[in-house]
């Protein structure tokens, strides 16, 4: 019975940490580009999971063509917010883009608001339904788990092929590692940051399709997924994605455990103690070398 | 000497500007204003303070609704909790003796035993600046993204606790806060016999804590964080303890953010947990923005006039996109505070193409 209960708690807390892997990752695509922390990041999954049931229930569109709608829409507004808001900005100071980005993810929480009312959302399971489950190891496990897992490990695939093989991959490697160096190479580094927002939003976009099911979405989920996903960033080392896959599901599978020993309504809190921990005492990360500022 | 009279003169024009409003208001029949008027004022100290945490320690804070709701909720919790059934413990006995606990009569006539408000207060302040202090050593080493992630994660867990303790009546809150006696004739609370008294005593405190940090600002302690703020390696390398004087900072804009949360509770009788959220918090940055980061009267003025329709409700349902507008425009136009807006120049860089990344 203990075995059986300890695997179902650890397969919730992989689901969840893969989620918060995916919103760090998001994280790190923009601040590799960019140097820029984007506060609006959680608002892209609740956006992204939105739109997907909307296309979805309203426009009675099927579930993949809803889902790979949201992801475009997503998109779209991801590349609306970096050429509105940060494009034009002439080598802006760490704060002043900090205080920008929470801005527009207040406008994209009211916007939310306004257009969704504060009902809360779901989607259908991607098979079967609420009820249906598979059998592992003596814990019962919903086939929109494996949905999540297996999702976040494909975006993770094709993220790390993208920025290994293609060349616009390496060019964007090209504008993190070193930005007035790839502009002097000719290489157009405001249309490469304005992608890595297009990419950091559809990846988004995508996770919150396919957590929609499991954890319902409403329009201000986005802050709480975004102090996570960064968490889980600061915890890989910022900048690093793979090191981020690990400290997520590290994340998710200790707050999913500290339900045992506290509250429920308290497991913000643990997270965000991890995170002040981790700051306090190895600020670059579970993983990582370089020194953070 | 000169400049030390120019404070008097502009703490004695803010002077007369609150009593103007407060005549105004009565003479156009609108007293009910100074309700409002009174909650700006404690959402003014916060917003001073922390505009001399931005401005001077340059050090971004998103966890000062925290600071306001950990004082809040200690006074709150201190003068509510009633002690009675306890009277036989010798701690409870010695400091009913020593006038620390008194007894009143809760709204349904029956005496409860509870601490004096201003030993309340005493202990709100002291533990909100303790916690500051605890809490700042580490962070303040913190710079840019991780500094910002670190205080919003303070507040965070701040509203998480107040939301999820039931002994701080989770998302309820803490309401049956008793008035504030602070010297005979003298009570903070939110019957409407003592609305203009109310109104004086929470402009009063703006005005006494604008001249402490202007004075603190006019010294030798603020020529160090001046000095911090415009070069933090050049300032540690004349022998400023740069560590220090931040922390310092932070402790007294924490400070400042509880005693406004103590007597604002006094004030609404109660304290809910939405005081301690991140929209308050983002709110309490966004006005020091438009007011400008170091810039004391500037940040009162923004304070004055935002928080007021705010709290009016004149922003409607629009309420937190009008902030979220406020910090985009304010930011990208003008970061320095709408003070020192320059038009032209924000239309020309607007206009101008975009010019290539590489130079700089």
């Amino acid at each position: 019975m203990f075995a059986e209960l300890f695997f179902q708690y650890l397969v919730a807390g992989l689901t969840y940490g893969a989620i918060y892997a995916i919103v760090a990752i998001g994280f790190n695509i923009i601040y590799n580009t960019t140097g820029i922390i984007n506060f609006a990041q959680g608002e892209f999954v609740m956006l992204g999971g939105m739109t997907a049931v909307t296309l979805h229930e309203r426009l009675r569109l099927p579930l993949p063509a809803a889902i790979a709608g949201a992801v475009l829409v997503t998109i779209g507004v991801g590349a609306l917010i970096e050429v509105t808001f940060i494009r034009w900005l002439e080598k802006p100071s760490v704060l002043r883009m900090i205080v920008i980005t929470i801005g527009v993810s207040i406008l994209v929480r009211e916007a939310a608001l306004l257009l969704w009312g504060q009902d809360v959302r779901t989607l259908p399971y991607f098979t079967g339904d609420e009820v249906s489950s598979l059998s592992l190891l003596g814990a019962r496990i919903s086939p929109q788990v494996l949905w999540t897992l297996g999702t976040c490990a494909v975006a993770v695939a094709f993220l790390s092929a993208f920025f290994k093989f293609t060349m616009l991959g390496r060019e964007m490697r090209a504008c993190a590692s070193n930005r007035d160096a790839a502009a002097l190479c000719g290489l157009p580094t405001r249309n490469l940051v304005t992608l890595s927002f297009v990419l950091s939003a559809g990846i988004g976009a995508l996770a919150g399709c396919v957590v929609c099911p499991i954890t319902y979405t409403q329009y201000n989920v986005g802050t709480g997924l975004a102090i996570k996903g960064f968490t889980v960033a600061i915890l890989g080392g910022l900048g690093d994605s793979v090191a981020s896959i690990a400290a997520g599901l590290i994340l998710g599978v200790v707050e999913s455990f500290s339900v045992w020993v506290l509250p429920t309504a308290y497991k913000d809190a643990i997270s965000i103690s991890i995170l002040l921990a981790i700051l306090f005492l190895r600020p670059s990360g579970l993983f990582g070398a370089r020194g953070a500022r | 000497m000169k400049s030390s009279s120019a404070r008097y003169l502009q703490v004695s024009v803010f002077a007369a500007a609150t009593v103007a409003v407060q005549l105004t208001a009565q003479v156009s029949g609108k007293a009910y204003f100074l309700t409002q008027l009174t909650m700006t004022a404690y959402a003014t100290l916060v917003v001073v303070g922390l505009s001399l945490l931005m401005g001077y320690a340059g050090q971004i804070s998103l966890g000062h609704a925290g600071f306001f709701a950990l004082g809040g909720y200690t006074a709150a919790a201190l003068t509510t909790w009633d002690l009675g059934p306890r009277r036989g413990q010798a701690i409870v006995a010695a400091l009913a003796r020593l006038h620390v606990l008194v007894l009143r009569p809760d709204p349904y006539g029956a005496d409860v035993l509870t601490v004096h408000p201003w030993a309340a207060f005493a202990c709100a302040v002291a533990l909100t600046a303790a916690v500051a202090f605890v809490i700042g050593i580490p962070v303040l080493k913190l710079t840019g993204h991780y500094l910002a992630m670190a205080t919003l994660g303070i507040g965070t867990i701040l509203y998480s606790v107040a939301l999820g303790t039931p002994s701080l009546g989770a998302a309820d809150g803490i309401s049956g806060v008793p008035p504030f006696q602070l010297v005979p004739g003298l009570q903070i609370g939110g019957s409407p016999s003592i609305r203009v008294q109310n109104y004086y005593l929470a402009w009063a405190l703006v005005a006494l804590s604008m001249l402490l940090l202007l004075n603190l600002i006019h010294s030798r302690v603020g020529r160090a964080l001046r000095a911090i703020h415009a070069a933090e390696d050049a300032a540690s390398a004349m022998g400023i303890d740069t560590a220090r004087f931040k922390l310092r900072t932070f402790v007294l804009s924490a400070a400042l953010a509880a005693v406004a949360g103590v007597f604002s509770t006094h004030f609404n009788g109660g304290i809910g947990p939405s005081e301690a959220s991140i929209m308050k918090s983002v709110k309490y940055l966004a006005i020091v923005a438009v007011g400008g980061m170091g810039s004391l009267w500037g940040s009162l003025t923004a304070s004055a006039v935002l928080n007021f329709l705010s709290l009016r409700g004149y922003f409607g349902s629009f309420d937190d996109a009008v902030f979220g507008g406020i910090l985009i425009l304010v930011m990208l136009f003008s970061p320095d505070g709408i003070l020192e807006l320059d038009l032209r120049a924000a239309l020309r860089s607007l206009l101008r193409k975009p010019r290539p990344t590489g130079e700089s």
